[in-house]
Formats: structure tokens, C-alpha cells, sequence
């Protein structure tokens, strides 16, 4: 049964570009056209099913072809857009399809933990609210603190704060003293980096209390929206691109 | 006090919460969970403390809000455990899907929603479309807190779409901590 959304069909976005992970020990798994492909019911429509699961075949045969991470396809083909959305002209990437399939959920949680483990990585800070469900299970797996990055008014207690840039006006993002330590070497989660603006405000919050940022971690780049540049030379890792 | 022989893990779960006065308003003392998040020993234990009790119930969904799944810590008001934190790493853990519940325009695409009654005026609960299939088996992370409503809304919208609410993770019954079954 095919759920339809309202939204016109879904272009599946292809190519979504992985983007190439450090060298890896791993053989490529050899995954047969025939392996079960993310659910086709949400959010494709009928007429775009077969489509995109031809998509995800190809993508799959390429990240294979030139040693990418099989597990990317799937990644990648578990995410949705969502077309003008939360206004038009954007396009939303929406990931809460990627949390619907525990195989991709768990590849994309895998893939931060065997990037982490062995950078002796204390702190792992969560960008509200999305990077809450990524940040977590990388902190729980790498044995680090897992420290919230929170909107105003939100964390009891005593909080430092730092404002950033929107669009359109500023907001604050703020997180608790005390949760980490001068030294301490963190990474900082979001689902996605568009601008850099919230990315870059959290790792000012950490650096301004001596934090040794290592690294940004995203699940989606929104490279033409210059992010990395924005971020200079801190280091972003990011396992799939929007085209 | 509950009866139950105690879990040698909730003492250090207990003692990493803090408290903070007249949070958020004068009165209220607020029990913070994030110096839980601080001790990975700690959060690691209340994570496999539910993930124990979730194993082998054939739970396919755990469905949870962003501010949600309050932990009652033995006669002291309310805590917020958040459901985003905890309903990912039980989700994941237990091979269960995660399915945020998010207030309105938060969610793209289609979604349905349910009204929920505050104490003054009303809120709403969305979920996506086609994220839970009929006959499935959830669990939901969410809260207690106030009137109640917020987690009669989550279990609506699940019911709404046929799956079968398990229980509901807000209250934990072992020694300190209390379970409220649906």
C-alpha cells in the first residue's frame, strides 16, 4: 500500500554525491541488484517507485565502482525531499525516513562511532534539535559526554551563550557551564550544515571555554550553500551531499 | 519506596541527575538530566535500563517528542528526559524504527495531527504520514507532566494509525524511579 503524499512526486535526487571517507579497511560488500531496498511506500508515489528504486540500484553499483562505502547508497536513498518546504524554493532534506530504516539509521551511526573511536573524543555536542538523535548514539558507542547546544531558556542552570546570524535578524544558541572542561576534545553533531551559522556559533561556544573542537560531523552537506568555506579550516566530515 | 531489589546501575543513574531551583518558574524544582548525558557510564546503564525491558517485545517503533519522557525520581517533582535523546539509542538498540512527534509545521510533508489540552488553551501533537504501519507494536517516549496530555495525544496518533501502544516509557519502575503501563 503506497502512501501518496500531498507534495507533488519526488525527484530522488540523484546523483546524491557520497562523499568519500577516509580509506577504509573494509572490503565493499557485494550487494545484489535484488537486496531489499529502503521502504518504496514513503514517501515515493507509484510512478516514481520504480524509478527511484532503479536510482538506488545505480548508486549503489557506483559507490561500489569507485570504492566508496556500500553503505552510503542506502544512506543516501533513505533521505527525502521535501520541495519548498518550510517556505518555496527550498528544499527540505528531511532524515526522519532515514530513521525509519533501522539498517540505514544504524550504518549512519556506525559510520560516525568507527570515524571517532580511536580520536579520543570526550565531548560530543548535539545541535537542537536534530542533531539530538544523531548525537547520542555517537557519544553512548565512543564512551564520550554527550552535551546539548540548545535554543534560549531552555538548559536549567548557568549557561554561556553566543549569538549568530539568521537569515532575516540573530539568534542565541547556549550551552550549560560546567558540561565541559578546558582541553577536552569534541566534535559537533548536526544532521545537516547548510550556511555554517549554527555549526560555527557552537564551535565558539566551545572554543570560548578552551575546548579542542576536532571536528564537525554532519549526515548532509548543502555544498552550494558554502557551509564548509564558512567553517574555514575547521575540519567537516559529512557522509552525503545534496546536489 | 518500592520493593523491588535494586539494580546496582540506578544508584549512579540517580546520583548524576541534578536539581535546579525554581526552573522553569519559581517553585519548581527542575531535575536536570543533561549532567546524566555527562556521564556516559550513567547514561549508558538508564539507555540499557530500558533497552532490557524493550528487548524481545517485538517493538517495532518508538515513537517520541522532542521535549518529551519525564522520569519521576521517587516523590520529587518530574524530570525531562528528553524524548529525542533517550528514543533514538533505545530505537536503534532494539531494532526499532524512531518516530519523532514534533509540534505543528515542525515535520515536512504530510503529517496527521492530534489536539491536545493545556492547562490553558490547546497544542498539537503531528506525525508523519506512512512512518507507522497498521498492526505495528510501539513504545512511546514521552510525558506525563501536567495534564497528561501530550502522551494522550501521542497514543492517539498512533492508535489513529493502527499500531498497538506497548507502553509507555515516562515512568520507570525500579527502585527509585516508578513505571506507568498503558
Amino acid at each position: 500500500m503506497l502512501a501518496c503524499l500531498g507534495a507533488p512526486p519526488l525527484e530522488t535526487h540523484l546523483p546524491f554525491v557520497a562523499f568519500p571517507t577516509s580509506p577504509s579497511s573494509r572490503s565493499a560488500l557485494r550487494l545484489p541488484l535484488s537486496r531489499r531496498l529502503p521502504s518504496l511506500r514513503y514517501p515515493a508515489t507509484a510512478l516514481s517507485a520504480r524509478h527511484h528504486s532503479l536510482a538506488v540500484a545505480a548508486a549503489a553499483m557506483a559507490s561500489q565502482e569507485s570504492g566508496e562505502d556500500p553503505r552510503l547508497a542506502r544512506i543516501a536513498s533513505a533521505i527525502r525531499v521535501i520541495p519548498d518546504f518550510p517556505k518555496p524554493g527550498i528544499l527540505f532534506q528531511d532524515i526522519t525516513t532515514l530513521l525509519l530504516d533501522t539498517k540505514a539509521f544504524r550504518d549512519t551511526i556506525d559510520m560516525f562511532v568507527e570515524r571517532y573511536r580511536d580520536m579520543n573524543i570526550s565531548v560530543v555536542a548535539g545541535i537542537e534539535a536534530r542533531g539530538f538523535i544523531f548525537g547520542p548514539p555517537i557519544a553512548l558507542a565512543i564512551g564520550a559526554k554527550f552535551v546539548p547546544m540548545r535554543k534560549p531558556k531552555k538548559l536549567p542552570g548557568e549557561v554561556i551563550s553566543e549569538e549568530y546570524s539568521l537569515e532575516y535578524g540573530t539568534d542565541r544558541m547556549e550551552m550549560h557551564v560546567g558540561a565541559v572542561q578546558a582541553g577536552e576534545r569534541a566534535i559537533v553533531i548536526d544532521d545537516l550544515i547548510a550556511t555554517g551559522g549554527t555549526l560555527s556559533a557552537a564551535i565558539r561556544l566551545l572554543e570560548r571555554v578552551r575546548v579542542d573542537v576536532v571536528e564537525c560531523a554532519c549526515v548532509i552537506e548543502l555544498p552550494e550553500l558554502k557551509g564548509r568555506a564558512r567553517l574555514e579550516d575547521m575540519p567537516l566530515f559529512v557522509l552525503v551531499k545534496a546536489a | 519506596m518500592s520493593a523491588c531489589k535494586e539494580d546496582p546501575r540506578v544508584h549512579g543513574i540517580a546520583s548524576s541527575i541534578r536539581v535546579v531551583p525554581n526552573f522553569p518558574k519559581p517553585g519548581i524544582m527542575f531535575q536536570d538530566i543533561t549532567t546524566l548525558l555527562l556521564d556516559p557510564k550513567a547514561f549508558k546503564n538508564a539507555v540499557d535500563l530500558f533497552v532490557e525491558r524493550y528487548t524481545g517485545m517485538n517493538i517495532s517503533v518508538v515513537a517520541a517528542r522532542v521535549k518529551g519522557g519525564w522520569i519521576w525520581l521517587d516523590k520529587s517533582p518530574g524530570i525531562e528526559a528528553r524524548g529525542f535523546i533517550f528514543g533514538p539509542p533505545i530505537a536503534l538498540a532494539i531494532g526499532a524504527k524512531f518516530v519523532p512527534l514534533r509540534k505543528p509545521r515542525k515535520l515536512p510533508g504530510e503529517v496527521i495531527s492530534e489536539k491536545y489540552v493545556l492547562e490553558y488553551g490547546s497544542d498539537c501533537l503531528e506525525m508523519h504520514v506512512g512512518a507507522v504501519q497498521p498492526g505495528e507494536r510501539a513504545l512511546v517516549v514521552d510525558d506525563l507532566i501536567a495534564t497528561g496530555g501530550t502522551l494522550c495525544a501521542a497514543i492517539s496518533l498512533l492508535e489513529r494509525v493502527g499500531a498497538e501502544v506497548v507502553e509507555c516509557a515516562c515512568v520507570i519502575e525500579l527502585p527509585e524511579l516508578k513505571i506507568v503501563k498503558s
